[in-house]
């Protein structure tokens, strides 16, 4: 019997390393709406990578956010490797200027995940330096010609 | 000449000094710090106010609420206030002067003491701050605050600024500017102070023997609001 038992075992070992094997190329790809199944838009904005693998960030981000939040907040530490202001200044899109909206970074995935956040009930969705959009040219301001 | 004990140590303190190689101190020195290093209790931030020259003007609270994103809905009562400006009247000669009140950051806090989560607290730096992200808006530090500092946030807040975040249901106080003193800046009420008001505040490291915080208040006389609580504040007044 545990013989029978070590062979299911291994049967399905072998069959979930061929399945992920198979399917990791697919997660791995930007996810693209296949048929009618909805998928969240994932558009990076800014920069060529991110701070972290994307398996990683995509895993663990809330617990780097989570850990620099007290880090900040009660010690003063101020790097800006996983601080949230980090991510909206490569992730605002330039458009919104936020990462929220129904297209916005946070937003899109978050509504996907059903995982509700409150990040921004505090903290503001745009970037600190705008990426356009909002910004007006002086140059254009009444009163500048001679 | 007789030395006293004090000035005995403080030789000896001297010629130690100078006996160690340059670039080596008994007593470490504070220094500019960089992001990744955490505050310590080497640097006490403190404010001196000097109410003679503080002008009639708004400069400060302007400043403040400018810099930290602070809107109100036009309802006083409940709208939150960072700094204000006090006027104190003497009864018996009429003679008016006005002060800018804000947080203390007491060295003994009581909002503190108080706090049931911890959110209130005090950094290493002597700077008193909120966490919104443990307050959960008991308002029991508001009670406790003898200068009252600290508003509570009644209504959704919309555009932040990505500096200071600011949220309903939670409890907030001057934080010192403690996003532009990190970055090595002074406070936006003593920057407008000096630019726009009466040149009153200045701002520094109390502990730090020579910033010009320290040595005024070495040599001139100054006064903490309340004494009598025992606070050791970090805003210091003269002329009150």
């Amino acid at each position: 019997m545990s013989e029978m038992k070590r062979r299911v075992f291994v049967l399905c070992a072998m069959l979930a390393v061929a399945g992920g094997s198979l399917f990791a190329p697919v997660h791995a790809a930007d996810p693209k709406p296949v048929g009618r199944v909805p998928s969240p838009t994932v558009k990076i904005e800014k920069g060529e990578k991110c701070v972290e693998p994307t398996d990683v960030i995509r895993r663990d981000h809330m617990k780097f956010i989570l850990h620099q939040r007290d880090e900040t907040m009660h010690r003063g530490i101020r790097t800006t490797k996983h601080s949230l202001k980090n991510c909206i200044d490569c992730h605002a899109d330039p458009k919104t200027n936020s990462v929220l909206g129904k297209d916005g970074f946070c937003e899109s995935c978050h509504r996907y995940a059903a995982v509700s956040m409150d990040c921004f009930e505090c903290h503001s969705p745009a970037p600190r330096k705008q990426t356009g959009g909002a910004n007006t040219s002086a140059a254009h301001a009444p009163g500048s010609a001679p | 000449m007789s030395l006293d004990r004090r000035q005995f140590l403080g030789l000896g303190a001297a010629a130690a000094g100078v006996a160690l190689a340059p670039g080596l101190h008994l007593i470490d020195l504070v220094q500019a710090r960089s992001p990744e290093d955490k505050v310590n209790a080497l640097t006490r931030w403190g404010l001196l106010i000097d109410t003679v020259k503080c002008a009639d003007c708004e400069a400060c609270v302007t400043a403040c609420h400018e810099e930290n994103g602070v809107t109100g809905h036009n309802r006083p009562a409940t709208d939150a206030q960072w700094i204000r400006k006090v006027g104190l009247r003497d009864k018996r000669t009429g003679h008016v002067q006005t002060l800018p009140l804000m947080c203390q950051h007491c060295e003994s806090p009581p909002c503190v003491d108080v706090c049931p989560t911890g959110a209130s607290f005090k950094r290493a730096d002597g700077i008193v701050l909120v966490d919104k992200h443990i307050c959960i808006g008991c308002r029991y530090c508001m009670m406790a605050c003898p200068y009252k500092a600290r508003s509570f946030i009644h209504e959704a807040v919309t555009d932040q600024k990505p500096d200071v975040p600011r949220g309903k249901g939670t409890v907030e106080s001057c934080t010192l500017c403690v996003h532009r003193v990190d970055r090595g800046q002074i406070p936006a009420c003593v920057e407008a102070c000096t630019k726009d008001g009466g040149q009153a505040m200045v701002f520094g490291d109390l502990n730090d023997r020579d910033s010009e915080i320290h040595k005024r208040l070495r040599s001139e006389p100054s006064s903490q609001i309340r004494p009598d609580l025992a606070l050791n504040t970090g805003v210091r007044y003269q002329g009150l």
